[in-house]
């Protein structure tokens, strides 16, 4: 089990090395930097101090080992807007998303998973039938068009909740409903298809038939075996919550990563989108490397690869 | 070639006989209908040029200025003539989209099984590492660094999900060559191209049409996203998302502007979902 979990941990150290080399190439093919900031009027005086400044004038690889040991060290440079560094803004944002992310993933699993359950034990029933077609209806409804049906809701009809912003509890609540409600029906839907298949499984006829109660078959016996299957799916549906916090940051002007990405892209602040697609990449790498692990913990054949060896 | 032909019928035959399609699923087939006819026809059947403006007639609602149907926007835009242009453009986006998509996924899972070693650990490492990151995030930092052009947009959202068709194609393809057909072509001296163009991917059509099926929406709702973030398709153009970015600003005194279109979208994607699983659960038990 170590070799496997090492063996992730290099690959996602190696993924994040790509990504930083990947961000720099491109930033270095997509024109200029020092030009793409100051735009076509620029005098040739101007551009060479920035270039300057920036460290643009010397070699490719010499900027790359420049750019990769500050990037290092959180160093990403200044926004090219308002001339802040860029750490800052990152960090400033982070706790916001997290905020969000955490709370609409844990209510996500939260509601999920024992949705999925109930709906699979009750196969066929008006319930199961109503929660299914909410899920269905859930995964075709953009996450953005969801948020605006929730401000319609809470916010311009009910006027309960606060819209837009970020300076109570209470504005984190719609984000967070609508983050929770676009990731619950992937989860339910995918809980109730993987229970109804080992529900079907002949070990669950035989306990059955042994008499062990219904509820214990259900969480001793099939809800371990569906484990390994949720927690990719998990890892997935972090990430697409991860991902969607561009969408729902930006409908809600929650000051997280996923609006400030957004910004920074519709303003060109090549600085900051750098810094962002790295901060995404290392948060993506971070949940598939504990999605990794998760997975050699649960499933016995890697758990015990180990043991066998030594 | 006619060697092949036995082996290809069983399983295409169900493509054409006997369909029980419940009411729902018939219901998703007329909606599919009326989408693909109005991006179609939408240059002949719009009552108004959709950017034409009147100032006078703004925030009209559905019905309550004869002529404009379903009401007009902020500046006195027919609501219908937008919807209707605005569904086509993303419609259109979202057929190229998902051609592009299969096109590039199909070929590049289709060299990863030909060739095998280093070319396939390379395709298909390059798949992991799209998947391992959500392509929103991909998406907005080619644009930021690239910037948005439509080209550059329709072969964005083409990319999203090539990773899926290539690893399905694989398998598909790994398999089908060690079935007889295949190896039959092969001795009779037909050439590689020939045989995976004529022979393999008639067989393997199946689950990639399906895949089509589950992908198209999700082009749908990547395109209506960006473009809901000003990212995507720009004014004087229209899209969907675009009108639901718009009409948001004026929820509170005209919910319209942002209801019908995110309703198309809705109806849209829900419709070709349901559909996509109807056909899934029917004829491929693989992607389940």
């Amino acid at each position: 089990m170590i070799s496997f979990i090492l063996a992730r941990f290099a690959r996602a150290v190696i993924v994040l090395v790509l990504a930083v080399t990947f961000v720099f190439v491109i930033l270095r093919v997509s024109g200029d930097p020092a030009e793409q900031m100051l735009g076509d009027l620029a005098s040739p005086e101007a551009i060479a101090i920035v270039r300057a400044n920036w460290g643009l004038d010397k070699s490719i690889p010499e900027q790359f080992l420049i750019y990769a040991g500050n990037a290092l060290h959180g160093d990403f440079g200044v926004s090219t807007t308002d001339g802040r560094p860029v750490f800052t803004i990152i960090a400033e944002r982070v706790p916001k998303t997290l905020i969000i992310t955490i709370s609409s993933f844990l209510l996500t699993v939260l509601l999920g998973v024992p949705i999925g359950i109930l709906t699979a034990v009750r196969r066929g029933s008006a319930a199961d039938k109503a929660v299914m077609t909410g899920a269905v209806v859930g995964y075709s409804v953009p996450s953005f068009l969801l948020g605006v049906g929730i401000i319609f809701l809470f916010a311009v009809w009910l006027r309960v909740l606060p819209s837009s912003g970020s300076s109570t509890w209470q504005h984190a609540v719609l984000p967070i409903l609508t983050g929770t409600l676009a990731g619950a029906a992937g989860i339910s839907r995918f809980v109730r298809s993987a229970m109804i298949d080992i529900l079907d499984q002949p070990y669950i006829a035989a306990a059955r038939a042994d008499g062990v109660p219904e509820w214990e078959i259900i969480l001793r016996h099939a809800l371990p075996n569906a484990a390994i299957p949720l927690v990719t799916l998990l890892g997935f549906s972090a990430g697409g919550l991860l991902g969607g916090s561009v969408l729902i940051e930006t409908v809600f002007a929650w000051p997280g990563l996923g609006s400030g990405f957004s910004q920074a892209v519709s303003y060109g602040n090549l600085t900051v989108v750098q810094a962002m697609v790295l901060t995404f990449t290392a948060f993506m790498v971070t949940i598939n490397l504990t999605v990794d692990i998760l997975y050699a913990v649960l499933n016995p054949k890697i758990r015990l690869q180990g043991n066998d060896a030594s | 070639m006619t060697q092949a032909k036995p082996a290809a019928l069983p399983k295409n035959r169900h493509w054409f006989a006997g369909i029980g399609m419940p009411a729902s699923i018939w219901l998703c087939c007329v909606w599919i209908a009326i989408v693909i006819l109005i991006g179609i026809t939408t240059q002949w059947i719009t009552p108004f040029d959709y950017q034409q403006q009147s100032p006078l007639a703004r925030f009209a609602a559905p019905g309550a200025l004869p002529g404009h149907l379903l009401g007009t926007d902020y500046i006195g835009r027919d609501l219908l003539s937008n919807l209707l242009v605005a569904t086509q453009t993303s419609l259109m986006i979202a057929l190229a989209g998902s051609l592009i998509c299969a096109v590039i996924g199909t070929s590049l899972g289709m060299a990863a099984a030909h060739f095998g070693g280093w070319i396939d650990n390379l395709i298909m490492g390059f798949a992991d590492a799209m998947s391992s990151v959500p392509f929103m995030i991909i998406a907005l930092g080619t644009l930021a660094f690239f910037g948005s052009s439509p080209v550059l947009f329709v072969f964005l959202v083409g990319i999203a999900s090539w990773e899926r068709y290539a690893r399905l194609t694989r398998g598909l393809v790994m398999s089908a060559n060690q079935e007889g057909y295949a190896e039959a072509a092969r001795i009779v001296g037909v050439p590689s191209r020939r045989i995976y163009l004529r022979h393999i991917l008639p067989n393997i059509a199946g689950p990639l049409i399906v895949q089509l099926t589950v992908n198209f929406p999700e082009i749908i709702l990547l395109e209506s996203g960006l473009s809901f973030l000003g990212l995507g398709i720009r004014p004087p153009a229209t899209s969907l998302g675009l009108m639901v970015a718009d009409g948001r600003n004026y929820l509170v005194i005209a919910w319209w502007l942002t209801a019908l279109p995110g309703a198309v979208i809705v109806l849209t994607t829900l419709s070709i979902s349901l559909l996509g699983d109807f056909l899934r659960d029917r004829f491929d038990a693989r992607l389940r």
